[in-house]
């Protein structure tokens, strides 16, 4: 591809990430918000979080189908308990690497 | 000097908030590199794709659907699918930032990732935590991920494969900061709805739109939830 199709793919790429990135927070930050949408929206953190995470620790992603055998879900057990000890971010991102990379070598 | 030194600890907060994510991004950002290598990419390609669209699943599948072939305006509308869940975390994000000048939220939504996101939501809450300091983070996750697909492209099939259990990283972060929301009843209960939405979506339909499906819909639960709970007191 030459630079200029480059330009052309990566510049629509971007431009339909930009919008949903920048038009509700453009429209919604100078907008008095109904208490039941800001409500809502409280709850989307933890929903988006726990749905991005989920089918990554229960189902394989090469078959498509639930498994309850991978070293992401059983890392996920120490690192969990870890981070509800310490509350800590930094902490838990190297203890589940760890833990991770202990995985690797026994299993 | 008071104002220098404000700057100065905004930059230092911002940092700390971010090295968690720069972690997590360069080890991806360096396969992404690699892949891209393979399937084609000249460094200059990864460089441009790393600024204008900055979206990691998005590159991912753009590089995979570059080495079948597929067509441009295909990858354009995969890469709107896989990037509508950002609408989302948008609308979240204004509860913040209300009334903020729209200079500063046309510079902060470029920088909206799943994981600055999930990191400026939690320092929103629980502490004193600015725009500026959410911006700081927003864009060191995005140098490291521009440092990091280029290196990547450069010299990344000389990196081994799962070092120091790298990998995990992200899904340590997430782990993370999904105990940090769950504040109470109704959060754990929305979360959990979550994930099991989203796993048996993610069984059934196939692309990607287990994300957006399984979040509106345990949160519009929980919050039906909230609303029964609040009545029958």
């Amino acid at each position: 591809m030459t630079f200029n199709e480059y330009l052309f793919l990566f510049g629509g790429m971007g431009l339909v990430t930009y919008l949903p990135r920048a038009l509700p927070l453009l429209y919604l930050a100078h907008k008095k918000m109904p208490q039941w949408l800001i409500d809502w929206l409280s709850l989307i953190p933890v929903a988006i979080l726990s749905a991005l995470l989920a089918p990554s620790l229960f189902t394989d992603s090469a078959t498509r189908s639930v498994d309850f055998g991978k070293p992401e879900l059983l890392v996920a057990i120490p690192t969990l308990i870890f981070a509800v000890r310490t509350r800590s971010l930094g902490a838990t991102v190297l203890v589940g690497m760890f833990f991770y990379w202990l995985a690797g070598i026994y299993f | 000097m008071n104002a220098t030194k404000t700057k100065k600890q905004a930059l230092r907060e911002g940092a700390a908030a971010a090295w968690p994510i720069c972690l997590g991004y360069f080890p991806i950002g360096l396969a992404l590199g690699v892949l891209a290598q393979k399937a084609g990419l000249p460094w200059w390609a990864v460089l441009m794709m790393s600024i204008m669209v900055f979206a990691g699943s998005a590159q991912f599948i753009c590089v995979a659907m570059l080495a079948a072939k597929a067509s441009v305006p295909s990858i354009i509308m995969t890469t709107f699918m896989v990037n509508l869940r950002h609408v989302l975390m948008s609308s979240a994000l204004a509860v913040y930032l209300s009334g903020v000048s729209r200079r500063f939220l046309v510079i902060f939504a470029y920088g909206i990732t799943d994981e600055s996101f999930a990191v400026n939501m939690t320092r929103f809450r629980e502490t004193a935590w600015g725009r500026w300091r959410a911006l700081i983070t927003n864009h060191l996750a995005n140098a490291t991920w521009i440092l990091a697909t280029v290196t990547g492209s450069l010299v990344g099939q000389f990196v081994p494969q799962g070092a120091f259990g790298i990998d995990y990283a992200l899904t340590g972060m997430f782990i993370c900061l999904l105990v940090f929301q769950l504040q109470g009843r109704i959060y754990i209960i929305t979360g959990l709805l979550a994930a099991v939405i989203s796993v048996s979506w993610y069984l059934m339909i196939p692309g990607d739109s287990y994300i957006v499906g399984a979040s509106m819909c345990a949160a519009t639960i929980g919050y039906l939830l909230k609303l029964r709970y609040r009545r029958s007191k």
